[in-house]
């Protein structure tokens, strides 16, 4: 997205450049906003916790000597009358695939300047996060129904709940906060902050479009850690 | 003068330098796609090594998808993109690590089963 230009110094690309911002005596990452670069790097931290939950989870699953539940059989959901093995798991999935897709376009027609664009876009991000959430909450109070608990679980081996609550649920969590910041977003770029100056958040500075691409990093990253999710919790 | 003329013709040329919707709905497409293979996996019910290959395959493929594209890593310069990857091997090696251990333990808990904790 960046292709900066500073005067009086030279932009190399690939790992020479890499070498020559890293050592340029002044700001490492070029043409990137403070904002995205803060953003990155909580990301890569929020990175590290989902792996040390995945981890664990790899740690339990494989130490213990009773048999693991069935994902496809727990997970599976009666359509019309036929159990379709991780049917819900399936639609969450393409609706989150759905919402980060109107997210990367809400980007593109931010940085375009084109505000009712962007502004729908972001809304339908928002709908489709609620969706999620909402298809979750209704997966847990299913599960709790049939008698899942962390401690225990009619399937197989009782770590089975600890994990399915921990991981689920922390992403879900930021699902949630992804969620109420794409609302106020929409509220922002629908109101025209951007285009008025106002100040952005934690900072007396004035806010500008970069701000969605910033949130986009955070929704798209909650549809990465859900693609691992899928894969090593449910597919497994 | 000139230099606030500079400043104009820049930012005109940012405006203008926005990737084209195109490659967002080709990604968007990859990953309908990707993720419909993926779900095929559990529903043809494949199993051992085919599975697990499949299943990291698909994975990766997406991950990589939504990384490179949607949060624009493709078009960023090394610096940023370089900070981000490499602390990935510390993870890659704690699993390893903890691959390891979860043998043991279930080695450890197999044998005491059956050995008896007082031998």
């Amino acid at each position: 997205m960046s292709e900066p230009k500073i005067d009086g110094f030279e932009l190399k690309p690939g790992f020479k450049g890499m070498a020559s911002d890293t050592a340029s005596d002044q700001t490492m990452f070029k043409g990137v906003h403070w904002g995205k670069a803060m953003m990155w790097i909580f990301l890569l931290s929020d990175t590290f916790v989902f792996s040390c939950f995945l981890i664990s989870y790899m740690k339990g699953r494989g130490s213990t000597p009773v048999e693991w539940p069935n994902p496809s059989e727990v997970f599976a959901l009666e359509a019309f009358g036929v159990p379709v093995p991780l049917l819900l798991i399936a639609l969450m999935t393409f609706v989150l695939i759905t919402s980060s897709g109107t997210m990367a376009i809400a980007v593109k027609y931010g940085y375009e300047k084109n505000r009712k664009m962007c502004g729908w876009l972001l809304l339908a991000t928002a709908l489709g996060g609620l969706t999620f959430v909402g298809m979750q909450a209704y997966e847990w109070s299913k599960l709790i129904h049939e008698g899942v608990r962390p401690w225990e679980n009619p399937f197989g081996a009782a770590q089975f709940g600890s994990f399915f609550f921990m991981i689920t649920g922390f992403h879900g969590f930021h699902v949630s906060i992804g969620v109420i910041f794409l609302f106020i977003y929409t509220y922002k770029v629908f109101a025209g902050h951007y285009e008025k100056g106002k100040k952005g958040w934690f900072t007396k500075l004035k806010g500008d479009y970069v701000e969605i691409e910033i949130l986009g990093l955070y929704w798209h990253f909650v549809d990465l850690v859900w693609v691992f999710i899928f894969a090593f919790f449910y597919l497994w | 003068m000139e230099n606030t003329n500079n400043i104009e013709k820049t930012n005109k040329k940012e405006e203008a330098s926005t990737h084209k919707i195109g490659i967002y709905l080709w990604i968007w497409t990859l990953l309908f796609v990707l993720s419909f293979f993926s779900y095929m996996v559990d529903w043809y019910q494949f199993q051992g090594m085919l599975r697990w290959s499949l299943i990291l395959f698909f994975m990766f493929l997406k991950a990589g998808l939504i990384m490179a594209f949607f949060m624009h890593l493709f078009w960023e310069r090394y610096a940023l993109v370089n900070v981000l990857l490499w602390p990935m091997t510390a993870i890659a090696c704690f699993i390893f690590l903890m691959a390891a251990e979860f043998q043991y333990t279930l080695f450890s808990r197999l044998f005491y089963f059956v050995v008896g904790g007082g031998a």
